[in-house]
């Protein structure tokens, strides 16, 4: 049955890589009163994103998601510096080449942005219209009228009532305004949409209703996301290929489905054994220690001081991506050797 | 029969809103009642959507807001006739809480020691340095921790895990008869927050703390409570054994809260 739900997916993608992420190290490097400081955020990080394909990655706070976004999207601010490798979009080689002048006309067109917090993106003294005007107007070849009418009808897609264009945002609630944030994020048709945490200030009502929403957009459009948050229930729930960050490295990626039912890396072993679940009694455990300072991260496997499996190698040596099923890449000595 | 540890008593809170012609009044919560009992030590879980009701709940209990009807009693005792300093002290040394973002409820600025320190002068017989830091070291210990690895530690070292830790360490200094927790987990790291709901178990099981759990993910909830009850717009909706209200809901709000409830497909 798995192998079957394996080729399923492979055959809709048709293997059309939209976004791939090749040997990409970000630091933060700052000097203060001549002490240089180094924060390896996102460092070494290598995967792809497939047309159509919602690509999930889930990781704990401080272990660099949204420093690999930022990069990603090729929005970046001192102090934050790419060390090495490249990002490229199946719309835009290299991104992180391109002028700022053509990222403005990339952006929005081909690839969005849904952020955390929803409260944030509208500006808080205008109307949710004139957000709209802002963000999205001239990217789409449109009169006025004929804009406002594609609005309408865009909302209507995420069960919005367009009377809400004309209220403020703080007369919203969370989850409508979070449903907006969406609606903006999609109403140019983007090629690639990319979710930071779109759920987590909501209720689990609320937050069940938006990401069906998400995926029904993604499958209408035929785009491609990249969601990220910390809950693997919400991945469960909408990813179709998983990626497992942990201290700034990816440490194991797969089919969701997959990776929930045979986790390989330690690390995603607990996080899934570790979710509570209704009408299940058994005793689940925290693991043992804190997430590394990514200022200081430890030598070889960033993961062993915390793992149950490691070996003197772990402490040396960092352990390489290596595939050991379909589209199923695990880093760790334990499991490859 | 004994009093009841903690008895909530047709309790309803209306907030004002608006100005001097427009006043609204909005029913935060509206008539609930509940008991803990003091011999039997449990985990009671209040469940609930965001603006439910259930932290204002939560501040009526901890004598932080007075309720506009009904009663809250601790110990027989009825919270708002407690008077004098003497009382107030008393009643905050036995019901203690615990807050959702363990980042905002340490000020920054200090070192985290200096609050076990503070707590420990005000609510137990601790008069001198010595007594005080054994306090909060025979405190630490409970939670998996130690006076060496907190002492001049600030609260940006430490990850959320380990400060909520040092929160609910906190909170165990003057020997509390009853926690609130108000969304302890939310704010803590994936790999960390079993060990937080662990601790809880612990509490109640070893040292006979009961604990109000508040929160809104139901899984943890049927992972550590004894007994819940769901609120829906102030009101509560369904009450009961945790396992057999949350295996088998009833109410129409109840039934959607567990079919939202994401299920990691296995």
């Amino acid at each position: 049955m798995r192998s079957k739900d394996l080729n399923s997916i492979k055959s809709d993608h048709q293997s059309d890589t939209v976004l791939s992420v090749q040997g990409l190290k970000a630091y933060y490097r700052t000097t203060h009163f001549g002490v240089n400081r180094e924060v390896k955020a996102v460092d070494g990080v290598d995967f792809q994103v497939q047309r159509n394909e919602i690509y999930g990655l889930a990781g704990e706070s401080s272990s660099g998601k949204t420093t690999l976004i930022k990069t990603i999207a090729a929005a970046l601010k001192p102090p934050l510096e790419i060390i090495a490798g490249r990002v490229d979009f199946a719309f835009a080689p290299d991104i992180l080449k391109m002028q700022s002048s053509d990222l403005d006309d990339l952006r929005w067109r081909h690839l969005s942005y849904i952020v955390q917090g929803s409260m944030s993106v509208f500006n808080p003294v205008r109307r949710i219209r004139q957000s709209f005007v802002d963000f999205a107007f001239r990217h789409i070849n449109k009169s006025r009228p004929e804009f406002d009418k594609l609005l309408d009808a865009h909302l209507a897609r995420v069960k919005l009532d367009p009377g809400i264009l004309n209220a403020y945002p703080h007369e919203l609630s969370g989850g409508m305004r979070q449903r907006a944030t969406i609606a903006l994020a999609t109403i140019c048709r983007p090629d690639f949409i990319i979710a930071d945490e779109p759920t987590t200030a909501l209720d689990v009502i609320v937050q069940k209703n938006v990401l069906d929403m998400i995926k029904e957009i993604q499958k209408e459009m035929r785009s491609s996301v990249l969601l990220v948050t910390h809950d693997l229930g919400v991945h469960a729930h909408v990813a179709d290929r998983l990626g497992i960050m942990y201290a700034g490295r990816i440490v194991e990626e797969g089919p969701t489905q997959t990776l929930f039912r045979n986790p390989r890396h330690p690390y995603t072993t607990h996080l899934i054994s570790s979710l509570p679940r209704i009408g299940d009694d058994t005793m689940r455990k925290g693991l043992e220690g804190a997430p590394p300072s990514l200022a200081s991260p430890p030598n070889g496997c960033r993961f062993h001081p915390r793992c149950p499996l490691a070996m003197e190698r772990c402490r040396h040596e960092v352990p390489a991506m290596t595939t050991i099923g379909t589209e199923h890449r695990v880093a760790c000595f334990a499991i490859t050797t | 029969m004994t009093t009841p540890l903690l008895e909530v008593d047709h309790v309803t809170k209306d907030y004002v809103r608006g100005g001097l012609f427009s006043r609204q009044n909005v029913r935060a919560v509206c008539d609930v009642s509940f008991q803990i009992d003091s011999e039997k030590p449990e985990i009671f879980t209040i469940i609930g959507e965001s603006g439910s009701g259930k932290s204002t709940l939560a501040s009526m209990i901890l004598n932080l807001n007075q309720p506009s009807e009904g009663t809250v009693r601790f110990l027989g005792n009825n919270l708002s006739e407690l008077r004098s300093q003497e009382d107030r002290t008393r009643f905050m040394a036995q019901v203690q809480p615990i807050f959702q973002n363990p980042f905002e409820a340490f000020n920054p600025l200090k070192q985290l020691d200096h609050y076990l320190f503070m707590t420990a002068r005000r609510f137990t017989q601790a008069h001198d340095d010595e007594t005080a830091m054994r306090c909060a070291d025979a405190a630490l210990v409970k939670v998996g921790l130690s006076l060496a690895e907190v002492r001049g530690r600030y609260a940006h070292e430490l990850s959320g895990g380990q400060l909520q830790r040092i929160a609910v360490a906190r909170a165990l200094i003057p020997s509390p008869r009853l926690i609130v927790a108000d969304e302890p987990v939310s704010m803590v790291d994936a790999s960390l927050r079993m060990s937080i709901v662990n601790l809880f178990k612990t509490l109640r099981d070893d040292l006979g703390i009961s604990i109000i759990y508040i929160t809104h993910d139901l899984a943890t909830a049927y992972y550590i409570s004894d007994r819940i009850i769901i609120m829906q717009h102030g009101k509560v909706v369904e009450a009961g054994e945790a396992k057999t209200v949350l295996a088998n809901p009833q109410h129409e709000y109840s039934k959607q809260l567990k079919n939202a409830v994401l299920i990691p497909l296995i």
